[in-house]
């Protein structure tokens, strides 16, 4: 991992859509008089849901301006959460795993599949321009190990065989089915439950 | 009142203090590299670690509030490995160049790794590489060598008031930039060099000239505005090296402005070293006695009443006034005066023409009013005061005219002295603000001086403020903000005519003997006056002159100078005149003695003494009286604040290559449109 730059090419406008200003302005509303720039981060999430994943310069400029705090406070937030993206992503933003639990279980495969489906390296778009994938750190679903991530959806218990499946699938515009895809549901242990046998609904 | 123990010594502190500080009162030195006075504590070096009782782990000393009965050791083993710990982490992406560092000598990272650190690394690792961030045209950056202490991220935002400074990144790939790269537009900016604790942030101009070692360094007085900043002026031989700021807490506390601190390459280039003489429009070398020659001649083959005299923003009060005597003895006329422009001075009170708040008194007052000034160019350091005042006090700030960005927030008026006048008046809503406030503070600027009805809206002011009980013993808010470093003093010398306008007369050119002293302002249309000019540099003054006679810029003689605030100061020699130039008081008293074979003053002494006898005896002279409101008719104008270019606002200023490129990198910046 490097330091983050700023895209290249940049667009030359951004300004909130109508639902977003809605939830920027539901946002500060909860922070006292004065302490509005706490808010940062959530109206950065904001503008990289709209802006299809990542965050342009001038989305940080007119963040700074709606907060009334200077540019370079927005750029030192953004620099720093590896969660927001400063250049372009696929429609389909794909975050693999890498993490030792999913290591261990063989994230490794998942990211071979991600290699001969979508890009070679990370980052990259896709042939059709709609998916790229990245390594990430951990997901927080080790029980499910190995994971990765579609934009919102998790997908879990997966192998290269499947990832190459659900990959096949949102390449041509479906959406998979979130979850486990060793037929788990959520993140129950499989082959029945070994502890707890005297409730019935633990 | 705190009792704690600091390496078994009993101290008391006062509350609110740090251990930091504690320790340092019990004379215990500690380092570090983020903490600083003047900031706010960051508390991310960790250098500063010292043992405490009853915790286990060492506590950051700068960030940890001082309380009853601690007992801190900084002696012990465990403080010792504990800074041989933080160093060595310090130590491990910091790159071993400093054979080829500018701080080098004079970095605190050196000092400390000699004293505190180990004499090896167990870091076998490659060490990361950052690359060069554009800071403008004075700050020279080598980010390797960045220990992440965010002094300058602090100094920008706080201080300064241009928060452009961050820290980018995460972790290892944390690096200091400014905005998109951009330099930074602050008139502080430099202050960051002196506050950088490593070799990171060093001085672009002065890259690769000296080592602090090399130097000699004289403490001395600023002129490059009226504030009188205290600064150390290093030489090597006759070449002025660089300038650096000295801690004076009354005036400009640890910082100066950049034009301070770069316009000292201008004493390089440009300069008069030898006298000359115009003929056929041309000008020839001449020696000290044919000059001297000439200027006996001219001035015993014209009447007195066509002589006249200029002195300038520059020269110091010896010049004026062995000048004055010049006129008043030898020549005995009183043709002479020391502003460029017909702004109004009332020279018989001397709180009429000083800031008589002082500069220590912005950080207490609860009001500030701007009238006709716009302090962040013209006195950049008492910006600074005004914006810490903002700061700690919340003082409230207002302006007549819309000035710009002055680094802190204020509510500006429409620019007009009518709503001047109303608000004096007390018909303004703004009136009442100034009734309620305990300690305000009004400052008047040149421009403000320069009206038509300057001295009738001066003292409607000063008797509004007299009448609502706002003079005290301890408190004058009436403040004249002058842009010179020359004005004060030479108010106080008297060098003014307030009885015919010498100025208007020398335009209506009835004068045949026009004599400037380091006066370059004046516009007049040369027609067939004699100019004799006396200075250090070739600039409009000469351009002009028929005559030039060399003489010592202010880093080369010892002399004194009054700041705004009416504090004199004495100035010393940190480097001498060039080739056959000579002290500025001696060239007088030479023309003196070569018309008269007397002196004017047998030596440098016997002025000085003489100066000071004279300044106290017109302090005694003091018209305290109150003077009535006079009655004048009054027209509405509209004010305009006129100033000088920043960066070009004197001779020595405009003769500097680095003050050019400062001016040429604002200008890009604006013609880019990227400034947001």
């Amino acid at each position: 991992m490097s330091l983050r730059r700023p895209a290249k090419i940049q667009p030359e406008y951004f300004e909130f859509n109508s639902s977003s200003l809605e939830a920027a302005n539901k946002i500060i509303s909860r922070y006292p008089d004065g302490k509005q720039q706490s808010a940062v981060m959530a109206l950065l999430y904001i503008a990289q849901r709209q802006n299809d994943n990542w965050i342009p310069l001038e989305a940080m400029k007119y963040i700074a301006k709606f907060l009334k705090m200077p540019y370079i406070k927005v750029y030192e937030v953004a620099t720093f959460y590896t969660m927001y993206n400063l250049s372009p992503v696929g429609k389909h933003f794909i975050q693999v795993c890498t993490t030792t639990p999913c290591m261990i279980r063989g994230a490794s495969k998942l990211v071979e599949a991600c290699k001969e489906k979508i890009s070679e390296n990370e980052c990259e778009l896709s042939n059709n321009k709609s998916c790229s994938w990245m390594e990430v750190e951990c997901l927080g679903a080790c029980v499910n190990a190995p994971m990765m991530q579609i934009n919102d959806d998790y997908y879990e218990d997966l192998d290269k065989e499947k990832t190459l499946k659900i990959l096949d699938q949102i390449l041509k515009g479906e959406t998979p089915k979130p979850g486990s895809y060793r037929g788990r549901l959520n993140n129950e242990p499989e082959n029945n439950r070994k502890t707890l046998m005297d409730y019935k609904n633990a | 009142m705190l009792k704690l123990k600091v390496n078994d010594i009993d101290i008391e502190v006062d509350e609110g203090l740090t251990v930091l500080q504690a320790c340092e009162k019990a004379g215990v030195e500690i380092p570090r590299f983020c903490y600083h006075e003047k900031l706010s504590i960051a508390g991310n070096c960790r250098m500063c670690l010292v043992e405490m009782e009853k915790s286990p782990k060492p506590i950051a000393s700068c960030a940890m509030p001082a309380a009853e009965g601690m007992n801190i050791k900084t002696n012990t083993k465990f403080v010792e490995n504990a800074r041989k710990g933080v160093m060595e982490f310090l130590l491990a992406n910091h790159p071993l160049d400093c054979p080829v560092c500018d701080q080098g000598g004079e970095c605190d990272l050196q000092d400390q790794s000699m004293y505190y650190g180990v004499d090896k690394s167990r870091f076998k690792e490659n060490k990361r590489l950052v690359p060069e961030k554009n800071m403008g045209p004075l700050i020279k950056t080598q980010m390797t060598r960045c220990i992440h202490c965010t002094r300058c991220v602090r100094f920008a935002t706080e201080i300064a008031g241009v928060p452009e400074l961050g820290a980018i990144g995460r972790g290892e790939d944390m690096q200091i930039t400014t905005y998109l790269e951009q330099s930074m537009q602050s008139e502080l900016s430099a202050n960051v060099v002196d506050l950088c604790p490593v070799g990171a942030l060093t001085s672009k101009p002065y890259v690769f000239e000296a080592r602090p070692w090399e130097l000699k360094k004289t403490e001395t007085i600023d002129v490059m505005d009226a504030v009188g900043s205290n600064i150390r002026v290093d030489t090597y031989d006759w070449e002025v090296k660089r300038v650096l700021p000295i801690i004076n807490e009354d005036i400009n506390e640890e910082w100066i402005s950049d034009k301070t601190r770069y316009a000292c390459d201008g004493l390089l280039h440009q300069r008069l070293d030898t006298p000359f003489i115009k003929y056929n429009k041309k000008f020839e070398k001449a020696s000290w006695a044919e000059v001297y020659k000439i200027i006996k001649s001219k001035i015993e083959n014209t009447t007195k009443e066509k002589i006249c005299g200029f002195v300038g923003d520059l020269t110091n009060m010896e010049t004026s006034y062995i000048f004055k005597e010049f006129f008043d003895r030898t020549l005995e006329i009183k043709n002479y005066e020391s502003r460029a422009d017909n702004r109004f001075i009332n020279i018989l009170n001397r709180d009429d023409y000083i800031f008589n708040s002082s500069l220590n008194g912005i950080d207490e007052s609860d009001l500030i009013f701007l009238v006709g000034s716009n302090p962040r160019y013209e006195a950049t350091i008492l910006n600074a005061r005004i914006r810490k005042s903002y700061l700690n006090n919340n003082t409230k700030i207002y302006s007549l005219n819309e000035v710009g960005n002055l680094t802190y927030p204020y509510e500006s008026f429409d620019g007009q002295t009518q709503t001047l006048k109303n608000i004096f008046d007390g018909q303004h809503e703004f009136s009442k603000n100034i009734l309620n406030s305990k300690k305000p503070i009004i400052v008047l600027g040149e421009s403000f001086l320069r009206l038509n009805n300057a001295e009738f809206l001066f003292f409607k002011i000063k008797n509004f403020l007299r009448q609502n009980n706002k003079f005290s013993n301890e408190w004058n808010p009436l403040n004249i903000l002058s842009c010179d470093a020359s004005s004060v003093g030479n108010f106080d010398l008297g060098l003014i005519n307030n009885e015919k306008n010498i100025l208007d007369d020398l335009k209506s050119n009835k004068f045949e003997i026009v004599f400037l002293v380091g006066q370059d302002n004046i516009k007049f249309n040369k027609t067939n006056e004699f100019v004799i000019y006396q200075g250090s540099h070739g600039d409009k003054g000469a351009e002009i002159a028929d005559i030039i006679l060399p003489g010592a810029a202010y880093t080369e003689q010892d002399a004194h100078y009054t700041n705004l605030e009416g504090k004199i100061q004495k100035a010393y020699k940190a480097s001498y005149p060039p080739g056959e130039a000579k002290e500025d008081w001696q060239i007088i008293n030479e023309i003196a003695e070569f018309m008269n074979n007397r002196k004017l003053f047998n030596d440098k002494e016997e002025l000085k003494s003489s100066m000071f006898n004279y300044l106290n005896l017109q302090k005694e002279k003091q018209n305290k009286e109150h003077k009535n409101e006079i009655s004048a008719e009054f027209k509405n104008e509209i004010l305009t604040i006129d100033i000088k270019p920043y960066y070009f606002s004197n001779i020595i200023a405009r003769c500097s290559k680095t003050m050019i490129e400062c001016n040429n990198s604002k200008l890009n910046l604006k013609s880019t449109g990227t400034e947001g």
